[in-house]
């Protein structure tokens, strides 16, 4: 092993990714955009859900009622409908998430003291905003009659009565229960491992594609010096994406990090040389760009979306994919991200999450150097 | 017998098969030291394949070879180290300036710091791009190309190169500038292994191989080939519109075959002495007006167009049978 040829190769990678500006792109500029837009699209905090109103009572009772929806920070009223009609065309057209009905007898049975009803209409079709909806306007609308209980109470001169139980639930890291704060950490890991994987994918491939291995390969340059060569570039890369996303999870999603960056960095230079490896392991085997870039895609990214913890809980998962979900590399590195982020846990509790990206890592990049062949086939 | 003591490439019956098909077929030569030794043969013959196999990244199916000393199967590695191989297709980096062709390559044979810089001006001197240094590579013409590739093949000063129709696609003042370096190389004493299709290049060459479908149809000095392996006799016939006449000709009982060779006609027929009187009444019966008729030394492709040939014609009928 001589580093002459290994400096060589390196310096020669880096000037192909330099003069490239399409590969520039994919190196810097993909990253970015991927976790702006998943950063946004994938934040699943239903805020100021849009209702409209059909006010049949008409009353100061029901504006009270209504005013309480509206001044919550869960939905925001954005107009009125005064029949049927009119309210099928709002939801239809999806200017309003859903419509409160707040019926004609509403003050009247207030005021006889009996169980008045209102009716919220909600747009099914996103099941997963509608469930969240429903269970806001069932917090507000408790919070309203509480609140009613306790006018009556205190006007008929009764002594508040003590609530028996409080209970007063405590979430723990992440107080503010704010998605961002765990889907962004698991979007940077997802998103290393599919851009490393893209970034290495390429470039023994376009060797073999543009000649320039046959020549390569006659020379006394050995596998390993030819690899390590072509890693350290895209590894130096892969360093920068992961600065550019912690510093976008930083000052763009203002995502608390509460363990230590240096633990973050050594992780990601594990997870790196394994993910990098890899998208080596594919390229050396494909010989060909465009099925090793293609490969490359469907090998990180549906697994790492999907099976890695990042969206879907593992715990809910049937059995059988939970096995599956050992041998995704990309699980160890979201919950080393996440714990990092939002438990700011170190090395002694993620233990096995860093043993296993360490045991993954050496795996891929023996691979590569086993499966490099200065032969032609 | 292998003799590696004054020969730098030693064969033995070495083969190459893709699958069924037969590439390379049992072929045999020696290459000796200092030699330049010219591998012939039309596109498909198995050159390439060949000087593959010897330059340690192709593994033969069957057979011997030496090179430099050092086994093919076992020794590829160390092969690699005493050859400078420039292959068949452009392989140096488009994409990067002719320096850093040079820089990478130069890293990579692991020239020692001191004489980087020496090895670099003598390559660009050498391929004349001197002013060109910074230019990106894929911007050069084809004979700068070829010079360039040929200079980082010998930064590390090897004593066998082998280059794989290193002229092929350049024009022919740049093919003749490349023939100057290789007899410079060969005046140093390095071997040269060159492939090639070009007829003209192989009279350049010390000694010559003719490989044909795979097999190795004829070895030795280009005089030598010219002289023995000719059974027929070959007349040069200056005539009046010869391409009419030559039609007639080939009609003649003991003439095999006439061509239109520059501004007359090649005849190659088992008699000289005999086929030249017959023509000369033929010609003389149409009237045409006869400049020379002459027995003459056949050019190397008179003699691999009969040699090719008459393998053709021996094995067609197998072929046939065959099928
Ligand atoms: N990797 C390969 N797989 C299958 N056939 C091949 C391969 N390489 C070469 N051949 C075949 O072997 C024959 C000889 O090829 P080659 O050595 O490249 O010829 P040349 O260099 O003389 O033009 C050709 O018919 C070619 O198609
Ligand atoms: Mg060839």
């Amino acid at each position: 092993m001589k580093i002459v040829r290994i400096t060589a190769v390196a310096r020669k990678e880096f000037l192909h990714v330099f003069r490239d500006y399409r590969s520039l792109m994919m190196a810097i500029a993909i990253p970015i955009m991927m976790l702006v837009l998943f950063g946004y699209a994938l934040t699943l905090d239903v805020d100021n859900v849009p209702l409209a109103v059909w006010d049949q009572s008409g009353t100061a009772q029901s504006r009270d009622f209504i005013a309480r929806f509206d001044g919550s920070r869960f939905f925001s009223v954005r107009g009125t409908v005064v029949n049927q009609r009119e309210m099928d065309y709002t939801i239809d057209s999806g200017r309003a998430l859903g419509v409160l009905v707040v019926p004609r007898d509403f003050a009247q049975k207030l005021a006889a003291g009996r169980a008045a009803e209102a009716q919220l209409i909600i747009d099914g079709s996103d099941s997963n905003t509608a469930t969240i909806a429903l269970n806001y306007a069932e917090a507000v609308v408790q919070g309203y009659s509480q609140n009613l209980v306790f006018q009556a109470i205190r006007r008929n001169g009764l002594p508040e009565p003590r609530q028996p139980l409080n209970v007063k639930p405590r979430v723990w890291f992440n107080e503010e229960l704010e998605s961002k704060n765990f889907i962004v950490p698991g979007l940077i890991a997802v998103l290393m491992m599919v851009i490393a994987a893209l970034l290495t994918s390429l470039t023994i491939a376009r060797e073999w594609e543009q000649g320039t291995m046959e020549q390569l390969i006659a020379t006394p340059v050995k596998g390993p010096e030819l690899i390590l060569g072509k890693l350290i570039p895209y590894f130096a890369i892969g360093l920068f994406d992961v600065l550019l996303a912690v510093l976008m999870a930083e000052f763009v999603f203002h995502v608390p990090l509460r363990g230590s960056v240096l633990f973050l960095f050594s992780i990601a230079v594990i997870f790196l040389i394994g993910a990098l490896s890899m998208g080596l392991v594919i390229s050396i085997n494909l010989k060909n760009q465009l099925l090793a870039a293609q490969f490359a895609m469907v090998a990180t990214f549906l697994p790492s979306f999907l099976l890695s913890g990042f969206m879907f809980s593992i715990a809910n998962m049937p059995h059988a994919i939970q096995v599956i979900t050992y041998i995704v590399p990309a699980r160890y590195f979201v919950t080393t991200l996440k714990g990092i982020y939002m438990k700011g846990v170190g090395p002694s509790v993620l233990f096995a999450e860093v043993v296993f990206l360490m045991i993954y890592s050496a795996i891929m990049f023996t691979i590569a150097n086993v499966r490099f062949k200065k032969k032609l086939s | 017998m292998m003799n590696t003591a004054t020969n730098a490439v030693v064969v033995e019956n070495l083969e190459k098969r893709f699958g069924g098909f037969v590439a390379v077929n049992r072929v045999s030569f020696e290459v000796a030291k200092g030699e330049i030794f010219g591998f012939l043969g039309p596109n498909g013959a198995g050159k390439s394949t060949t000087i593959r196999m010897l330059c340690g990244i192709l593994a033969p199916t069957a057979g011997r070879g030496v090179v430099a000393g050092y086994d093919i199967y076992t020794q590829s590695e160390k092969i690699k180290a005493n050859i400078g191989y420039m292959s068949q297709k452009f392989s140096l980096y488009q994409d990067l300036t002719v320096e850093e062709n040079i820089n990478f390559y130069s890293g990579i044979y692991c020239i020692p710091a001191e004489l980087k810089e020496e090895r670099k001006n003598w390559v660009l001197e050498m391929a004349g791009l001197r002013e060109h240094r910074r230019r990106p590579t894929a911007l050069l013409s084809g004979g700068w190309k070829q010079r360039l590739a040929l200079g980082c093949a010998i930064l590390h000063q090897p004593p066998i190169v082998f280059l794989d129709e290193p002229t092929s696609g350049v024009d022919p003042i740049s093919r003749r500038a490349f023939w100057d370096l290789i007899y410079d190389l060969s005046g140093r004493g390095v071997t040269v292994f060159v492939t090639t299709h070009y007829m003209d290049e192989a009279e350049y060459c010390d000694r010559l191989g003719l490989i044909y479908r795979g097999e190795l149809v004829a070895l030795g000095e280009p005089e030598r080939l010219k002289r023995d392996l000719m059974a027929e006799d070959v007349l040069e016939v200056l005539c009046e519109h010869p391409e009419t006449a030559m039609g007639e000709i080939e009609q003649l009982p003991g003439v095999k075959e006439a061509a239109l060779f520059g501004r007359g006609l090649h005849v190659v027929a088992t008699d000289g002495e005999a086929a030249a009187g017959e023509i000369g009444e033929l010609l003389a019966r149409s009237g045409r007006r006869i400049e020379r008729i002459e027995k003459i030394v056949p050019s190397l492709e008179d003699v691999f167009v009969s040699l090719i040939e008459a393998r053709d014609r021996a094995e067609q009928p197998q072929a046939e049978v065959k099928r």
